[in-house]
């Protein structure tokens, strides 16, 4: 799960991470008056699940409130497209206004899992400020790792040796290491999949602050973590994510016409795959799991149904926890009530695959069915045509 | 031969009692497999299925000689459910659960480490010898025995590869789904070396999928031990960067984990690699023939 960058900061801050004077605005009169209470000039970031805000726009100085209540008019209400978004962009409806700072220096700070070692793994940089991505392909000398022994974390020794590592003088040692040694524990505390401060800035008074930062968390750890669970900001998700989310369906919405209802993650990706190899384009991801329930299919059928662009879908299930009896009874129901009139191809195996298959044709609806992937696929791309 | 699991193997269920549990446990019954009784905390005592259910791991391998397990325990208590199996000294645990918290399955990792247990898992369809042993919720009646080794990050995506396999008249040796998080127990390279090893394993199917490196590794792998025939197949070449397809493991990220890339590494591995998911029993058969 994504967080906004406030919140990550929030979280920093609360294991001794020092990040710039700031407050959230959803309103031009707050952030005149956050800008009134920090003292101009300030900065005004727009609070969006995507990176590239600030080639985007979404990055903006005030030098009065009377400005800062501007910017924020303009700001509030729009959609901020950066080279992450996609050209739909993402909503903006809060704002980050921080104290700006004189910044002399610019470092990397981030961890992560490293699967192949199965250990997190502390990052760091003296190239920050850029994305971390590049500064790996470009100058790979230049991205500092240790591996942290789990149970442990990051060790003191550790974080000096990154810190000594990345050239800094005597005096940013301490502070520096400190902020790494609270990035760690803000990781491991949240159970994040990624946590990255980019930049760290030193100031021209020798401090340093987390200018920016991201949190993305553990999805499967989010029950032990009710408060986080409610960082969710679901505005800044595909609506139709958003809905299937609350019926444990995992769908992604894509920008093809061919509606996809597959049980599986990688039998829903080959799917795609294929129906592109056919030469048509998928409109969506769907996994629908494997203890699917009627319930669940007839939602998923919904969702899949709503997104408008699509004009024919391909149904590929391969019962193995999912039994095709259940999924054909609730693809006939769901059919019926939702009074779907697109060409629907069928396309199933597995645990009681003759009953599903009767259950589809005595149903009086027009499904065609299809005996093998392949055929399945060439034959939903043609019907969307 | 087979894998891992064979007619000897005596499995016992964790979370016995439950709804998918059940289910599966009887299906494997059926197909054969020596399912010696279960666990269920506070139900020792009872029985299910006509089986005997312990309280304790420990027990229920005292009593019924169990040297494997199956786990369908919820995920908040998955990660203790596989430590308890390994603690009792059990040579295989195969763990369906799915969702279980990537930082539970880092200790989990690392407690299997200094300890005998193999993992299969989690969040996977467990393991089948055909005609011998299934451990885990795949359709048996796809398989038959045969000279073809399976491994898969994917579940429902194996069963597929299975199916065309049988299709042709072309059983498997073992087939094994290894899970689709980004932490799991045995990887690619540990089964393709069991498969490697294994005398009447005459050719492997790997089926991989996007997210980590774990096909590059074991295409590396291959490429220096492997002299058997390799089909693979990596799904996801359509998909977006940046979003978590279904797996916790399948996704995108910083540029690393596309399947062009695990494509190309399985090509310079000398792998058969199939373009679309369709054609990899038909390319297992063209393999075989050209022995």
């Amino acid at each position: 799960m994504k967080i906004h960058e406030h919140q990550a900061k929030e979280i920093l801050a609360r294991h001794g991470v020092p990040v710039p004077r700031g407050e959230v605005a959803y309103t031009p009169d707050q952030a005149r008056q956050i800008a009134e209470r920090i003292g101009c000039p300030v900065v005004l970031k727009a609070q969006v699940h995507a990176g590239g805000r600030g080639k985007a726009g979404g990055i903006r100085l005030a030098q009065t409130p009377d400005e800062a209540a501007e910017i924020a008019r303009q700001m509030l209400g729009t959609r901020l497209v950066t080279h992450q978004t996609g050209p739909e962009g993402k909503p903006v409806h809060r704002l980050l206004v921080e104290e700006t700072l004189p910044v002399e220096r610019e470092l990397y700070l981030g961890i992560t899992l490293d699967r192949s070692i199965a250990k997190n793994v502390f990052m760091a940089s003296s190239a920050g400020g850029v994305e971390i991505e590049e500064v790996a392909r470009e100058h790979p000398e230049l991205l500092l790792k240790e591996a942290l022994e789990p149970g442990l974390g990051l060790l003191p020794f550790q974080a000096r040796k990154l810190a000594y590592g990345m050239g800094l003088p005597q005096a940013l040692i301490r502070p520096v290491t400190t902020a790494m040694m609270g990035l760690a524990e803000a990781y491991h505390a949240v159970e994040a999949s990624l946590a990255e401060i980019n930049p760290l800035v030193i100031t021209t008074h020798g401090q340093v602050y987390a200018l920016d930062a991201k949190i993305n968390l553990d999805d499967n750890a989010l029950f032990r973590h009710p408060e986080l669970a409610q960082l969710r900001d679901v505005e800044q998700e595909e609506p139709l994510e958003v809905e299937a989310s609350k019926y444990r369906l995992n769908y992604i919405k894509l920008d093809g016409n061919i509606g996809c209802m597959v049980n599986g993650a990688g039998l829903a990706m080959a799917t795609m795959d294929i129906i592109k190899y056919a030469g048509g384009n998928p409109a969506n991801f769907l996994d629908v799991g494997g203890g699917a329930d009627v319930e669940q299919i007839r939602n998923a059928f919904r969702i899949l149904i709503s997104d408008p662009n699509v004009k024919a879908v391909l149904i590929n299930i391969f019962g193995g926890i999912l039994r095709c009896d259940r999924l054909a009874q609730g693809v006939v129901e769901a059919a019926r009530d939702l009074d779907i009139r697109i060409p629907i191809v069928v396309r199933m195996e597995g645990t009681n695959v003759e009953l599903g298959r009767k259950i589809l044709q005595e149903s009086g609806l027009n499904f065609t069915v299809a005996e093998d992937m392949k055929t399945a696929a060439e034959m939903v791309v043609r019907l969307a045509q | 031969m087979s894998i891992l699991v064979d007619e000897n193997t005596r499995v016992i269920v964790q979370g016995f009692t439950g709804k998918e549990a059940t289910f599966h446990a009887q299906q494997c019954i059926e197909y054969g497999t020596k399912i010696v009784g279960g666990v269920v905390p506070g139900k020792g005592g009872q029985t299910h299925l006509g089986l005997p259910v312990f309280d304790t791991v420990h027990e229920a391998v005292r009593q019924t000689g169990a040297n494997a397990s199956v786990i369908f325990v919820p995920a908040a208590f998955a990660a203790d459910a596989i430590m308890e199996a390994a603690d009792a000294g059990l040579e295989l645990v195969v763990c369906i659960t799915e969702g279980i918290p990537t930082l539970d399955m880092l200790r989990v990792w690392h407690y299997l480490k200094q300890r005998r247990t193999r993992l299969i898992g989690p969040n996977c369809p467990g393991i089948i010898s055909p005609g011998k042993c299934k451990i885990g919720i795949m359709p048996g009646h796809i398989h038959m025995p045969g000279p073809v080794g399976v491994v898969s990050r994917s579940g429902t995506l194996t069963y597929e590869a299975v199916h065309q396999l049988t299709m042709l008249g072309i059983g498997q040796s073992t087939c094994i789904g290894i899970g689709g998080d980004p932490i799991i127990g045995t990887d690619f390279v540990e089964a393709v070396k069991l498969f490697n090893q294994d005398p009447e394993t005459e050719a492997i199917v790997i089926i991989g999928e996007i997210g980590g490196t774990a096909e590059e590794q074991v295409s590396a792998y291959i490429r220096d031990h492997v002299k058997k025939p390799v089909v693979g197949f990596i799904a996801g070449q359509t998909a977006p960067p940046g979003r978590r397809m279904g797996h916790a493991g399948a996704i995108i990220s910083g540029g690393s984990g596309r399947a062009a890339d695990k494509m190309a590494a399985m090509r310079a591995a000398g792998i058969t690699v199939c373009e679309t998911p369709a054609e990899i029993g038909q390319r297992v058969k063209e393999v075989l023939g050209r022995r």
